[in-house]
């Protein structure tokens, strides 16, 4: 079995992934204790979870300005570039390999390269949430931050209730793919070794 | 060679950045008008009232032909001519606002001396003393449901009445000739917290009312509440006496009990929870409305009202609770069945 580290992830993709995980666990933690504010008790008393998840939201909305411009332009933005054609046959052949195929010790479909840093599972999931659902929470979070600028009504229904929605959903979409993400990261050469990456920028191929 | 169609994600957040901006231009308006001055423009509101309606219309006529306007006109017989003078600005009554009052079948003189029916007024009528609400209400059956009693009770346990006594009646909030019975029937929230929060502000911004019962000055309202995050939208989003006054009981729609400032509400979660303090005040009415509606995207989305914390929907919380366990549940078994497997 031979051993090759690619350099998949430089430094800026590092240190915005590092901020990124970071504030969205703080985001995650001090918005579930104000949406579930107790009468009595709190996860972070309310005064200081609304302070703490403003602050956090905005510097998620700076940080996220360096991961789009990163991605427009330097190569990294190439791997979140899903290629129309046989996208869902790659997706179910990537989908059939964590269902059976990792039981049965078959070799992964798509294994990482230099040019496919992501595996179409990935890359779709990566794409959703970093392009829709983390720009959806900022972009529903700044208008929360100011909410004079919010129409009374959005299509028929109420524009404060439908924004918080929107908000509250991404939220909640984006602690689902943590979850998944973070578990999935186990899946690598060995069950710490994708971390590392993350943190030293060299991926530990698997061949 | 056959080209290949890449999806472009960066577009998609230009959309919907694009999709934001669109709906926020789409409503700006760039002078948001203030409340002083909706409440002018609800003053400003001619009702279209029919006075055949009013079985005392004829009779008040007499008195509102003076007090209605801001002149009026007499006959001076020892100079022989016509006199205008211009009518004390707390003496006019606009008959528009008292028509659509909850006195408006009432007779001037149900209240104020039949003396007043001759011109010029007898001078110790000045003296009269004016009836307060419980002079009537109190007792009554018919107005059992108001609760005029705890209303009585609370308001003498208030900071208005220990410290002003008997200069504190309670005219000095509630004008009986415009007085309108607001969050009850009232389906527009908002119009009610204006209307309500309007009371207290007649005072408590305005320098020469505020005098009228002390030497102190008027502390200032916005700098006194500095503290309050997102200040404006809690200012038009609730009323004063939410913080202001001590709820004991659900009977009630306001509490009269006005605490002296060191004891008001300044801990967030007491509205900011699901046990809020403003589903027993505030929005009392309309959570009952949103309860007995089944249908949870009516609770969820048309609802008019928003408290971070307090706005909880059971059937969208237990979706959400079942999916997050159940990816969680899914995790672990497939970490479990691979280590097995290993």
């Amino acid at each position: 079995m031979s051993e090759h580290k690619l350099y998949l992830y430089p430094i800026w993709v590092r240190l915005w992934h590092m901020l990124n995980a970071l504030l969205c666990l703080i985001l995650i933690i001090t918005g579930f204790s104000m949406q579930f504010s107790g009468p009595k008790v709190a996860l972070v008393t309310f005064d200081a979870a609304v302070s703490i998840h403003n602050i956090a939201g905005i510097i998620l909305t700076v940080n996220y300005a360096l991961f789009f411009a990163g991605n427009l332009f330097t190569y990294n933005g190439k791997y979140y570039q899903i290629e129309f054609k046989g996208v869902w046959g790659r997706l179910l052949k990537q989908f059939n390999y964590y269902t059976f195929g990792i039981f049965r010790k078959e070799k992964a479909p798509f294994p990482i390269t230099a040019d496919n840093k992501f595996n179409p599972l990935q890359q779709f999931s990566y794409v959703f949430v970093m392009y829709l659902f983390v720009p959806l929470v900022f972009i529903t979070g700044w208008a929360l931050l100011y909410p004079k600028s919010i129409p009374t009504t959005i299509i028929g229904g109420s524009g404060l209730h439908t924004t918080d929605f929107l908000h509250i959903l991404s939220g909640f979409i984006i602690s689902v793919f943590m979850v998944i993400h973070v578990y999935f990261c186990t899946m690598g050469k060995t069950a710490t070794s994708n971390f590392r990456s993350i943190v030293n920028g060299y991926h530990d191929a698997h061949d | 060679m056959v080209r290949q169609v890449f999806i472009r994600p960066s577009w998609l957040v230009i959309v919907l950045i694009m999709i934001a901006l669109l709906i926020f231009a789409f409503d700006y308006k760039p002078e948001q008008t203030p409340i002083s001055k909706e409440l002018q423009n609800q003053k400003e509101v001619k009702p279209s009232v029919d006075l055949s309606q009013f079985k005392n219309a004829k009779e008040n006529e007499g008195c509102l032909k003076c007090h209605g306007q801001s002149k009026y006109t007499y006959e001076n017989p020892e100079q022989g001519r016509q006199v205008n003078k211009r009518m004390y600005g707390e003496l006019i009554i606009n008959p528009d606002l008292y028509y659509t009052s909850n006195h408006r079948q009432f007779k001037c003189t149900d209240c104020h001396s039949e003396d007043y029916a001759t011109f010029p007024h007898p001078g110790n009528l000045r003296m009269e003393s004016k009836a307060t609400c419980i002079d009537c209400h109190g007792g009554d059956e018919q107005y059992a449901k108001f609760h005029f009693e705890e209303i009585d009770t609370g308001f003498m346990e208030s900071v208005h009445s220990t410290k002003h006594s008997e200069e504190f009646t309670c005219w000095m909030c509630h004008n009986a000739h415009t007085y309108k019975i607001n969050a009850r029937t009232n389906e527009k929230i908002r119009e009610t917290i204006i209307y309500d929060n309007t009371i207290c502000l007649d005072c408590h911004s305005d320098y020469r009312r505020f005098q009228l019962l002390t030497d102190k000055v008027n502390p200032n309202i916005l700098e006194r509440h500095d503290w309050l995050p997102n200040q404006e939208l809690h200012f038009t989003s609730v009323r004063c006496v939410e913080c202001h006054t001590e709820k004991k009981n659900d009977s009630t729609l306001v509490a009269h009990k006005v605490l002296p400032k060191s004891k008001a509400v300044k801990n967030c979660k007491e509205c900011h929870s699901s046990s809020s303090a403003l589903m027993a005040s505030l929005y009392k009415y309309e959570a009952q409305e949103v309860r007995s509606a089944d249908g949870f995207f009516k609770g969820v989305f048309t609802s008019k009202s928003y408290v971070i914390g307090a706005a909880r929907n059971y059937a969208l919380n237990l979706v959400s609770l079942l999916f997050f366990g159940g990816v969680v549940i899914g995790v672990i078994i497939h970490g479990v069945l691979r280590t097995l497997k290993k």
